[in-house]
């Protein structure tokens, strides 16, 4: 029998030693298993190099799967809601996977490595249900976060610092397009992805190379204001992106225990995830069905006035507060690079389409002493955030 | 070429045959592919040597449900009926159980099994009354399955509040708990555990062991009876029935799979690959064969190929037959006796212990044994003067250690043999040939996912809203077009046509709605 070395405590990334060299804060969490970094010297000076210059994100623990074998395409296809057939070699797609209920598992993206050969990355682990999945079709299915290292690298200067670092091409990189370079000797992956809304990459390697490569990067954007950062800053980036997270905008459909505490993709704006025309896929069912009869559910980007972040706040209908909310804020900033007070909310139809007016009711303490708003919101259709850089190609100098 | 069908009925069970059966009568055009030569499925007649025929996998009658018969005007034939079940006894002091009368016991248990009888008939009935039904679903605003489940609820009040609790008390219970509780002769709780336990990977200590004895029940209130001819003979009425009805039925036509095109079910392509157009397509298969190997996991969703997949469906009884130059000699017994059903269940322990081996994937050295000479009333079976032996034996699990080889039938077989001879001491003598079917040749002489009589084991987990899986429990599967009307649907095995009947009437009245 197979045995294999069962690690105890927290793991620590293969970047871990340059991530440590550079903090002085010393807040970590932990992250399916390793040591991730709240920050690593200031929140504001890290959000400002995602905005400004270059950020680096060690995203190491981020959950990958490798899905191979004759079936692979055929079994990503019913496992997801999109058409994968549309993700050529060297593409990636970002997609979202549902139980029979029509129910989202969870977010991610899937990379097309090489003909026949994908990547699965997602915040959360879903070995148990990509296996029951596979039961009929001839795939094979390998964790593998331990085995590749994984960096970020986002911002208006990124592109340069990775041609600087001798990335020749890189400026024919779509966006959710990915290639590969020789890093000394190792296959070294660069795709153009990322949780900043921004032009930015991530890397993959093998974990040997990776404080390699780390040096190497670091070298390169030393002019480039290259700054590594820890997962607070990413989160405003990821808020004003408008993108969602599991356990934030929805809960993985496989945790919750109470009847509709699950969102749809159809509730969460996925829509355009939701391809009917594939004749069978987890959920299709139960989607075709909400899609008929309407859902319960919508996701909403809000534009609040003030200053006072909205966590965790109730939204209602009117200002008149205390009965009748519609939803609550799932994920609230005030965003320095907007100057908005911006929240990603749930509320109820046929509340929130685009345009609408809302209240939120902001609770908000000065020393000591509670104080509470309700703040007129806008219900907004596009990304807080989105230069024109992101989807440049070539993406220029910067 | 291709024929198009109204509805295709995948397999020629009788549960197949009395849909095919109802949605013919009801103008569908219904074609019936049958994998074996002969119709019936687990239900048929068969020569197992020279001269001698026997009721080749179910042998006896008991849940034939009204409804069916009446709604197809069937009368089978009856070689022996309300047959007694006499519980041997090594001393010859059997116990004999008939109705709701016992002798052989104590005044005290007499009446004590007089009471038994009564709760368990008065369960078995409110029981009865939803084994023709389609299992309401849970969860939903549909106004048939919520008049359906408050039916449901409100029989159960109106049994009483004492027999309400009561109900609910012994519903997921062992019996082993309730006859220790009612009765001290030893063969009686013996008797009635063998019955709460047949056809179950279940031993009487078993939780769930009081239902699956209800369901014994519910179809003729315990009554056992044998078809002229054999089993088979109600399958051959069944598809007289079916072909006068102007269904077709097609046998030597093993299905390779359930054609799925564009996310729903088109038709069916046999083994020869012959391919028959239907958007209904009905299996009377079990439930993992037909969504794993007909349809192919691919074409449904994962939660519920996973749910299919894990379904208990390991059988544990055996078929023994016997060809006999004689009846066997049993001390106590007379010679009308040999009408009655005759079981080897000398005490509730035995029963437990002959389970227990199977737990570990190992055969009963000591099984327990439901027996019956049909050739006793029924002469067409065997040679003049001689007879038929017809048993079910546990426990002989499916998943045997080492599987079952040649070796291990035999050294069953040994055991099976040496049981029966401690009350008849000649068995052996008389033996001129004989036949066991393990649950794997169950399995691939009926094509029943793990030999099981049920397709499924029958539990709480996987009975009513539940059966064979949550969120496909009435007959439609969670694929367009795809139907289940077999003995892993609602309610579960035996010879009762509850299954295809209450499917027929869930297409027929589906349709009615669209």
């Amino acid at each position: 029998m197979k045995t294999q070395q069962v690690h105890q405590g927290r793991l620590k990334t293969p970047f871990h030693s340059r991530l440590a060299a550079v903090d002085t804060v010393n807040e970590w969490h932990e992250w399916k298993g390793y040591s991730s970094a709240d920050s690593l010297y200031c929140e504001d000076m890290e959000y400002f190099a995602i905005r400004n210059s270059t950020a680096v994100f060690d995203l190491t623990p981020m959950t990958k799967y490798r899905i191979t074998g004759p079936d692979a395409l055929a079994y990503l296809n019913r496992l997801v809601t999109r058409d994968m057939a549309k993700i050529r070699p060297g593409r990636v797609a970002y997609a979202v996977w549902c139980d029979d209920q029509g129910q989202v598992i969870d977010d991610g993206t899937i990379f097309h490595l090489r003909e026949g050969e994908y990547r699965l990355c997602s915040q959360e682990r879903h070995f148990a249900w990509l296996t029951a999945s596979a039961i009929g079709f001839d795939v094979s299915i390998t964790h593998e976060t331990e085995d590749v290292a994984a960096l970020a690298v986002q911002g208006p200067t990124s592109f340069s610092v990775l041609n600087k670092m001798g990335l020749d091409g890189l400026d024919q990189l779509k966006p959710f397009g990915l290639t590969h370079f020789d890093f000394e000797g190792t296959e070294l992956m660069v795709s153009r992805t990322g949780f900043t809304a921004d032009l930015g990459y991530e890397l993959w390697i093998d974990p040997d190379k990776a404080e390699a490569l780390w040096d190497a990067l670091f070298a390169a954007g030393e002019l480039y204001g290259i700054r590594a950062i820890g997962t607070h800053a990413l989160e405003m980036a990821r808020i004003e992106a408008g993108f969602l997270a599991a356990y934030m905008e929805f809960l993985p459909a496989d945790e919750t225990v109470r009847t509709g505490r699950s969102r749809s993709p159809l509730e969460l704006g996925l829509d355009w995830l939701v391809d009917f025309k594939k004749p069978n896929f987890n959920g299709r069912r139960a989607l075709a069905d909400e899609k008929r009869n309407g859902s319960k559910w919508r996701l909403v980007k809000l534009d609040i006035e003030g200053n006072k972040p909205a966590h965790n706040s109730y939204i209602f209908a009117n200002a008149k507060a205390n009965k009748g909310e519609i939803g609550f804020i799932t994920s609230a900033a005030w965003s320095p690079v907007c100057k908005q007070n911006i929240a990603l909310g749930t509320v109820c139809t046929p509340h929130g389409k685009p345009g609408d007016s809302v209240w939120v009711e902001i609770y908000y303490q000065r020393e000591m002493h509670w104080s509470r708003k309700m703040a007129k919101a806008t219900v907004v259709d596009k990304p807080f955030w989105f230069p024109p850089r992101r989807g440049a190609t070539p993406p220029g100098p910067c | 070429m291709t024929d198009r069908y109204d509805a295709i009925v995948v397999g020629a069970g009788h549960n197949g045959l009395v849909c095919a059966a109802l949605l013919a009568k009801a103008g569908k055009q219904v074609l019936v592919l049958e994998a074996n030569p002969q119709v019936g499925g687990a239900a048929i007649t068969r020569e197992f040597t020279d001269g001698y025929s026997v009721s080749a996998c179910a042998h006896l009658l008991y849940q034939l449900q009204p409804e069916v018969r009446k709604e197809l005007k069937l009368a089978p034939g009856l070689a022996s009926e309300n047959m007694a079940t006499i519980a041997l006894s090594e001393d010859g002091k059997h116990v004999r159980l008939s109705g709701d009368t016992v002798e052989g016991v104590s005044e005290d248990d007499a009446a004590s099994y007089k009471r038994f009888r009564k709760r368990m008939t008065r369960f078995a009935d409110l029981l009865r009354k939803y084994l023709n039904k389609a299992p309401p679903r849970l969860g939903t605003r549909d106004l048939k399955d919520l008049l359906t489940l408050g039916q449901l609820g409100f029989d159960i009040r109106r049994l009483g509040k004492e027999e309400m609790r009561e109900f609910l008390r012994l519903i997921g219970m062992n019996i082993y708990d309730e006859l220790d509780e009612r009765f001290e002769n030893p063969l009686l709780k013996g008797a009635i555990s063998l019955d709460a336990v047949l056809g179950t990977h279940l031993g009487p200590r078993s939780p769930n062991t009081i239902m699956t004895y209800l369901y014994r029940h519910a179809g003729d209130h315990g009554r056992v009876a044998t078809p002229k001819g054999g089993m088979g003979s109600v399958s051959e009425e069944l598809a007289q029935a079916a072909r006068s009805a102007g269904a077709t039925i097609r046998t030597n036509m093993p299905v390779k799979r359930i054609i799925v095109e564009n996310g729903r079910v088109t038709g069916a392509e046999t083994e020869d690959g012959q391919r028959f157009d239907s958007y209904t397509v009905i299996s009377n298969a079990d439930p993992k064969r037909t969504v794993m190997d007909l349809v192919g996991a691919k074409h449904v969703e994962t939660g519920f190929a996973q749910r299919i997949r894990h379904l208990r469906a390991k059988g544990n009884a055996a078929k023994l037959h016997l060809a006999l130059d004689g009846l066997p000699t049993i001390a106590g017994l007379s010679k009308k006796d040999f009408a009655e059903r005759i079981v080897i269940a000398p005490d509730e322990h035995y029963v437990e212990r002959a389970f227990n081996p199977a737990k570990y994937g190992e055969s009963s050295p000591h099984p327990v044994l439901e027996i019956t000479f049909p050739s006793f009333r029924d002469t067409s079976l065997a040679p003049t003067g001689k007879h038929v032996m017809s048993a079910v034996v546990q426990y002989a699990p499916y998943e045997l250690k080492g599987g079952w080889s040649d070796d291990a039938k035999d050294a069953f077989m040994r055991s099976v043999i040496r049981t029966i001879a401690k009350y008849a001491p000649d068995i052996e003598q008389r033996i001129k040939a004989s036949e066991l079917l393990t649950p794997a040749d169950i399995e691939r002489e009926f094509h029943i996912t793990g030999g099981h009589w049920h397709h499924g084991e029958l539990t709480l987990d996987q009975f009513l809203f539940v059966r064979p899986v949550s969120g496909a429990a009435q007959y439609r599967m969670p694929l367009d077009g795809l139907y289940l009307c077999g003995a892993g649907a609602h309610p579960g095995g035996g010879v009762s046509g509850a299954a295809g009947r209450n499917a027929a009437r869930s297409i027929l009245s589906r349709e009615k709605v669209a």
